[in-house]
């Protein structure tokens, strides 16, 4: 069998195909720009033009990026990485919602709101997380470790490498280990802290509490890991739970109040035992 | 072949893993022959590790669990944003929980046999022996794998094979599995146990009287160029498959530490053998960034086809059965859907490559449930897959509950790495690889749900075991930064910073990245040539010499400048991308991912030649202008018998 390498090549089928070539929207995008964490920061007008509706949110951003690099100016720096809307890097206030959820019509991240959302002649702003646990470093780019920090301080079941049982002398219900799931697809990319009025990050740290507290293999710690991670949480800055729910419709896993009032409930189960924050 | 390309040095052998038992045993041998260190000793001696994936993470963390004293570095700002987190579909352990005639020893044949007789008996061996120890350790994490209604855990079959040994969680498997080894690494990190190197990424490996002593990183955020020390470093960078600029991997994965140990004299083995992945969301435009995968468990259910006419463009609901050619069952009957990734991708271009393509440019192949959810429900399908449907319509704009997917194969791991032997540790003493960066079990080819199995094993089973040995000569006599190897590998990353700020040509990193990217998709992706590889070879010096002469990065030094890291890898990029189409050239034979259209069977499949290739080719680098030297390393198959693959 020969092959017909023209053919098997998609890179090359591109420059000539019209079916794919852009269809060329025209943005002009007002970007916040922050030289430091000292920098006071402002927002700058750039336009972008020929931006096909294919696109994602972050191809875009890049298209600006190679433009303001050609003309020897400084890019706009932003976190991302998988562009498949699970590692959590990215994260970008888009018109004042998180992820730009207020145009993508459901829940999603950054990396994966497309530009088929805007219209040729729209107007964007872009902004970075803001939260006091948050400090800007540069352009959009924001320090979570504050949420790494909460795990540390209890965010995991104590099971050293070499310790586990059988996996199958653990059972689990089915509707706990698909709640524990549901949980546990938390990305920690931090909408749910932008999002909220008090900056808060409980819904994050319900997750966890949640996802591990409905395991067997959680329960002896359970107490314990919820004093300590809200004990943390405070720490860093993060504000109170009012019961907004803000968190739960920005977030792009669709992580739900429910697993707030599981924290608030181990919470209470806990202190009524005695349990209380270490130190 | 010409020796203009290369030299060939001294054969290299594996002397770690202990032959003179039968192989069921030696891996137990290996632990037993191997030295120990005393628990109260293990606080002396430090040890680096380099990336927080799967194996990264679970071997970072338990090193700090048996009280070793652990740097550990990445360049994310966070452990669980490496790119193990997107894996999907699964991972693989020989529970034989359905009682469907799976073992140890069926998965061992599995994998030496899906790798296609390119891969060490014994590191495939011990794989699937520590297979049934990684489940447990991750249940006992509570890592939330899907579960039977009786609460026992779920299992699936997965490309390649004919038993349900695929744990899973729901399609976020690898998110999962990551996040359970980052629960441990961040509870090792607050006993204080691991050390946390934030956003650096490591630009040197230090060797000092011809051990691995160190690196040099640079601090992403303020551009800080510095030194760190210890008894022992352990690679965790995971694969290249940038190295085509468009692949299923995450924006920032990349080769540059594999790479700069490999020209510090680790050897870099069989980079050729890259996976090409049958199940991706087809290219739509110049501007895109990046591929997404579909996971292969999709091909459980949905049915791959394409019209039997060319040029069919109706759409895909009105083609009547009669005119739809599913080619996989047609061909495989035995396997069907379900054949392994490299043959599945090479079968999609092969229709393609006859006009029969669906989709914009014609690249494209259907995936489609209409039978499935006719037989399970709409209901049963969203349970299964509803996040990678999600995704899909996401991404393409279209409903895959209503129209079939659209799929096209896309560069998606690589099974070649640097060297390793049986201990994992490299050719450089004291430098051991783990998981994608090193070449160890998967051949010439992976199959499903093998990489997150081997990542966990490498991290929390294998290295923990095995370093001991090399760490029970140590601690080290102490260095810093006045020894003049030390010096000189940090003048050397500070120089070359500079120089890639200094250029001020006319082009992006991301422009050359792209024209890498399609020149080695072209000529060394899914089918190579001596052609094609020659033109690739001519071409690749051109494109490094612009490089270094008409390079733009804009910003500054001394703070957070992606274009600056960004450049850099792609610099080490081109010099790999040379090396790979080197071994793919001299590798005159077809074998697993790496299909040589000059080596086939009368029906297209690939023909191995066993009598000239069955080796590891292991590559040592030599300074500029020198070419590289191969150093063989013969494979032997005393269980598994040199087959021609079939699944027909």
């Amino acid at each position: 069998m020969t092959a017909t390498r023209e053919g098997a090549s998609f890179a090359s089928g591109t420059e000539t195909d019209p079916a794919m070539a852009p269809h060329g929207m025209t943005l002009t995008l007002r970007i916040w720009r922050q030289k430091s964490p000292s920098d006071k920061g402002r927002m700058v007008t750039y336009q972008v033009e020929d931006i096909s509706p294919d696109m994602s949110f972050l191809e875009m951003l890049d298209v600006l990026n190679e433009k303001l690099i050609l003309a020897g100016d400084d890019p706009v720096v932003f976190d991302h990485d998988c562009r498949e809307g699970i590692c959590g890097s990215c994260g970008l206030m888009i018109n004042g919602t998180a992820h730009g959820r207020g145009t993508s019509g459901g829940p999603t991240t950054t990396c994966q709101l497309h530009m088929r959302k805007f219209k040729d002649g729209d107007s964007i702003d872009i902004e970075p997380w803001r939260a006091t646990a948050f400090p800007v470093i540069k352009d959009l780019s924001v320090d979570r470790s504050a949420l790494d920090r909460i795990i540390q301080s209890g965010g995991y079941i104590s099971a050293p490498t070499g310790t586990a049982p059988e996996a199958h002398s653990i059972l689990v219900p089915k509707k706990d280990s698909d709640a524990a799931f549901d949980a546990a697809t938390c990305i920690g990319c931090g909408a749910c802290v932008a999002a909220c009025p008090n900056a808060s990050s409980m819904l994050f740290t319900a997750a966890k509490v949640s996802h591990l507290g409905l395991f067997p293999q959680g329960q002896p710690e359970r107490n314990e890991r919820v004093v300590n991670m809200l004990a943390q949480q405070d720490l860093e800055g993060f504000g109170g739970c009012t019961n907004i729910g803000e968190c739960s419709a920005a977030c792009p896993k669709g992580i739900s109040m429910e697993n707030i009032s599981r924290l608030n409930h181990d919470l209470l189960g806990a202190l009524r035992a005695g349990a209380r924050p270490k130190s | 072949m010409p020796l203009d390309l290369f030299s060939v040095g001294d054969p290299i052998a594996d002397t770690k893993a202990p032959r003179d038992v039968p192989i069921g045993e030696r891996w137990s041998t290996r632990r037993f022959r191997a030295r120990l260190v005393n628990p109260a000793n293990r606080r002396k001696l430090t040890v680096i590790v380099v990336g927080t994936g799967l194996a990264g993470g679970s071997a970072a963390a338990t090193l700090g669990e048996a009280g070793y004293k652990v740097k550990n570095f990445w360049f994310h700002d966070s452990p669980r944003r490496a790119h193990s987190v997107a894996a999907q579909g699964g991972i693989n352990a020989a529970k034989n929980y359905r009682n469907d005639g799976d073992s140890v020893h069926r998965l061992f044949y599995d994998t030496v046999k899906g790798g296609d007789f390119r891969s060490r008996e014994d590191n495939v061996h011990r794989l699937a022996e520590v297979s049934v120890s990684i489940i447990d350790q991750c249940v006992a994490q509570g890592v939330p794998f899907a579960r039977e209604y009786g609460g026992l855990l779920d299992n699936r079959s997965f490309g390649g094979a004919q038993v349900s040994r695929t744990f899973y969680a729901r399609g976020q498997t690898g998110q999962q599995l990551l996040y359970g080894a980052y629960q441990a690494l961040e509870r090792q990190m607050a006993a204080g146990t691991v050390e946390q190197f934030a956003r650096h990424e490591m630009l040197d490996l230090i060797i000092v009287d011809g051990r691995a002593r160190g690196i040099v990183a640079r601090n992403l955020i303020t551009g800080e160029v510095s030194t760190h020390f210890a008894d022992a470093v352990v690679l965790a960078t995971g694969g290249y498959s940038n190295v085509f600029y468009l692949s299923t991997n995450a924006k920032g994965s990349n080769a540059t530490a594999i790479w700069r140990a490999h020209k510090r004299g680790a050897y870099f083995a069989n980079p050729c053998y890259t996976q090409i992945h049958p199940t991706c969301i087809p290219v739509k435009g110049d501007y895109q960034s990046k591929l997404t995968l579909m996971s292969e468990s999709l091909r459980n259910d949905g049915r791959v086809w394409v019209p039997k006419e060319r040029g069919d463009s109706r759409d895909p609901r009105e083609i009547p059965e009669s005119e739809r050619d599913y080619y996989l069952e047609r061909i495989y009957p035995a396997f069907g859907n379900l054949v392994p990734r490299d043959i599945a991708s090479r079968q999609a271009k092969n229709v393609c490559d006859e006009g029969r393509g669906v989709g914009p440019g014609g690249l494209g192949v259907y995936l489609d449930f209409g039978d499935a959810m006719e037989r399970l429900g709409r209901p049963a399908i969203e349970a299964k897959y509803g996040n990678l449907f999600d995704m899909y319509a996401q991404i393409t704009g279209e409903d895959p509950y209503e129209t079939p997917m659209r799929i096209y194969p896309a560069v998606h791991y690589t099974m070649g790495g640097l060297w390793v032997d049986y201990d994992l540790q490299s050719t450089i003493p004291g430098m051991f690889v783990i998981g994608e960066a090193n070449f160890s079990d998967h051949g010439a080819n992976r199959l499903g749900a093998s990489a997150l199995m081997q990542g966990l094993a490498d991290g929390y089973f294998v290295l923990p075991n095995t370093i001991n040995d090399y760490l029970a000569d140590g601690p080290f006599e102490k260095v810093d930064d006045s020894h003049p190897a030390v010096a000189e590998a940090l003048q050397d990353v500070q120089g070359r910073v500079q120089k890639l700020l200094s250029i001020n040509g006319n082009r992006t990193p991301a422009s050359f990245h792209r024209e890498l990217g399609r020149l080695m998709w072209d000529l060394c992706g899914m089918e190579r040539s001596e052609e094609g590889l020659r033109k690739a070879l001519d071409r690749i010096p051109e494109i490094r010499q612009e490089f270094w002469t008409n390079l733009k990065v804009s910003g500054d030094l001394d703070t957070i400048n992606p274009t600056l890291e960004h450049a850099g890898r792609v610099a080490d990029f081109i010099d790999l991308a040379e090396l790979m189409c080197v071994d793919a050239l001299h590798r005159a034979e077809s074998c697993g991912g790496h299909f040589r259209a000059e080596s086939q069977t009368p029906e297209g499949e690939a023909l191995r030649d066993d009598e000239n290739f069955a080796y590891v080719a292991a590559w040592e680098w030599t300074p500029e202008g020198a070419p590289p030297v191969l150093h063989r390393e013969a494979l032997e198959y005393e269980y598994v018998h040199l087959a021609q693959r079939s699944y027909k």
